[in-house]
């Protein structure tokens, strides 16, 4: 009886990372390493996202202030360095362009990113913005290994330079940009840890606060045993 | 003071008759193993689920322009909106881990036979009730998967000859799952399918209470009773399984809060990632998987050949796949309850059946192949085979010897 449920148990934890696996296409995808508690990392990620994706994309779910106090800064550090697109700190990451507008250039309107995170995976996004190569044939001129034929310009093209896919199918550097590609990875490292953040805020409480419920559960266990046996010590 | 206020009390409402009845002179046997914590545990599960939605009901818009960024409100923006989300959907899934291990228990103790077939009957009528909760709560994020799974599941009654269309129209409330969806679903979800669960579940335990509990060795106590009528085998619920139970709620919260807190997603399984893509009436999603609690039945649904363009055998199939669970009491013609003291046919069955259910489960979770097709087929032809077979290798079973008393080391 017992064996048998280790062997549910097992049986349950072995299918449980299954159905992340069918994603993006069948393409490898880098991994990433995610550290919600790396404040730095994620304030760099703010800063790219804030300068090069919410231009089109929004993050209409998350608040100014709330991302400031999560990160460690003040709304007034906020204010100054991270808002172009609102006018209040309580406000939500939301762009002026219109959807309509959108539509017409990029073909379809640029999804939302406040959970991208969580629906694609961070794995697929670091891999997403790291694999854009040029193809005459698209309407941007770029096209990317992890998500064939977006929409999306290769946007950080500066930094990065641009790529062409060779008859191999892998990806050559044409152009040099302005970063080397390890800082270029680093530099994608930070976004998608901060959209990994943005995908769930509630995550750095979530992490702090598992750890006491356990202990308490514990404690109540080492007390609710004990009184089992002695209630039950007349049971022949 | 208090005596004399219980007196005022009983002298109008039956409280202690009750509270005896039920707890402190309902004696249960001594012999209850680890699979009998799930009945209490369900009850608990129950209870979270109920205390957790009446929270989250406070914030969420049933409003198909707002359910998603309503949600994503409770996760952000109310106070510990996340974790009562989190309780709420991890609950959704434990309800029907502890649902299944307590269904299992009755399975290998016999516990629907004479005379529990309503114990079993009423069980089993929780059991659809919960699935009809789980499939309009799974709406309510109003994701890709939440749209698409109940368009899949909502067609189904389309498959039905002549009045199909018309019904899967009545249901929906729309041509596609639209707000009129939403909107029903979210009124079915919070008061009309919460109201049976409750009612049937106080059936449930006022039936179980009647006859009283079985026990891993499918042995009646009531047959050995002390000259004061009290089952030689039996100890008073309370206090002996109220502070065992303590232990297997503590024990439960554990497992529970460990994916609550550090993998509320299970991975994909809880909350699965096209979730988190708003719902898009345009796009459909690669692969449609309803959540896992469903899947042994939608694979059976898959693994059955349409006819004539019809997918309405399937339909049937899935019916009736739920249909015989409910005759269980009356297939089972062994005079032996526990598994214990089962033949060697009846332990075979259930092994076979067991790994059909499993199987068809992951099956229910893939994409169709031709192999997983084939093996869809295989374990659909067990799974039926195990209860139409069942008055047979039932009766030509070789059981062994009955016990007069309960054993208990």
């Amino acid at each position: 009886m017992r064996t048998l449920i280790y062997a549910l148990f097992i049986g349950l934890m072995s299918v449980t990372s299954a159905q992340v696996m069918a994603t993006a296409g069948g393409i490898h995808l880098d991994k990433v390493e995610i550290d919600l508690s790396d404040k730095a990392s994620l304030q760099r990620g703010a800063k790219t996202f804030v300068n090069y994706c919410l231009s089109c994309h929004q993050a209409s779910y998350m608040r100014y202030n709330r991302m400031g106090k999560d990160l460690g800064m003040t709304d007034e550090q906020v204010k100054e360095n991270l808002m172009f697109a609102s006018e209040k700190v309580g406000d939500t990451m939301t762009v002026a362009m219109r959807a309509q507008d959108a539509k017409k250039w990029f073909g379809v309107v640029p999804p939302d990113l406040s959970v991208i995170a969580r629906a694609k995976g961070t794995d697929y996004l670091y891999t997403y913005l790291r694999t854009f190569y040029l193809d005459p044939s698209k309407p941007m001129g770029t096209n990317n290994l992890a998500f064939k034929d977006v929409g999306m310009p290769h946007v950080l093209w500066e930094q990065q330079g641009y790529k062409e896919r060779n008859e191999h199918g892998l990806l050559e550097t044409t152009s040099e940009g302005s970063l080397s590609t390890s800082d270029y990875n680093d530099v994608v490292a930070d976004l998608v840890n901060f959209l990994a953040y943005i995908g769930e805020p509630s995550k750095i409480q979530r992490l702090a606060l598992g750890k006491w419920v356990l202990l308490y559960l514990i404690i109540f266990f080492l007390v609710a045993y004990p009184m089992k046996k002695a209630f039950w010590r007349d049971i022949h | 003071m208090f005596a004399s206020l219980m007196g005022w009390v009983d002298a109008r409402f039956p409280a202690t008759k009750m509270w005896k009845e039920h707890l402190s002179e309902y004696y249960a046997p001594k012999n209850f193993n680890f699979w009998y914590f799930f009945g209490s545990l369900a009850l608990l599960v129950l209870v979270l689920q109920i205390v957790t939605g009446i929270f989250l009901t406070m914030n969420y818009k049933p409003d198909a322009a707002q359910a998603f960024a309503s949600v994503e409100y409770i996760m952000r923006d109310v106070e510990w909106g996340w974790l009562i989300r989190y309780m709420h959907s991890t609950g959704a899934s434990a309800f029907f881990i502890v649902v299944y291990l307590h269904m299992f228990r009755g399975l290998i103790y016999g516990s629907y036979k004479q005379p529990r077939e309503l114990v079993w009957i009423f069980g089993m009528l929780i059991y659809l009730a919960l699935m009809a909760e789980a499939f309009m709560g799974y709406l309510l994020p109003w994701g890709q998967m939440s749209y698409w799974g109940a368009q899949v599941i909502i067609s189904l009654f389309g498959a039905i000859p002549f009045i199909g269309e018309q019904l899967a129209l009545w249901i929906r409330g729309d041509f596609v799952v639209a707000d009129a969806t939403l909107n029903r679903f979210f009124a079915f979800h919070v008061i009309a399918v919460p109201l049976v669960i409750l009612g049937l579940v106080v059936a449930h335990i006022i039936a179980l209470h009647e006859v009283g509990s079985n026990n891993p060795d499918g042995v009646e106590i009531k047959k050995n009773k002390d000259k004061n009528g009290i089952p030689l085998d039996g100890i008073p619920f309370h206090p002996y399984y109220s502070v065992k139970d303590i232990v297997g709620v503590v024990v439960f919260l554990f497992i529970f809060s460990l994916v609550l807190f550090y993998m509320p997603e299970m991975g994909g399984w809880f909350l699965e990632d096209a979730n988190f893509i708003p719902a898009d009436p345009l796009k459909t999603p690669l692969h449609i998987a309803p959540v896992w609690y469903f899947t042994p039945f939608y694979a059976i649904l898959r693994a059955v050949p349409s006819i004539a363009g019809s997918a309405f055998p399937g339909v049937v199939a899935m019916g009736l796949s739920i249909v015989f669970l409910f005759l269980l009491p009356w297939l089972d013609r062994s005079p032996v309850k526990s598994i214990r003291y089962r033949g060697i046919y009846f332990k075979t069955a259930l092994v076979l059946f067991i790994i059909s259910f499993l199987g068809l489960g992951f099956l229910g979770t893939q994409p169709v192949t031709p192999l997983y097709t084939l093996l869809a087929r295989v374990f659909s032809v067990i799974y039926f085979a195990f209860f139409i077979l069942m008055p047979i290798y039932t009766k030509l079973d070789t059981d062994k010897p009955v016990p007069e008393r309960v054993t208990f080391k």
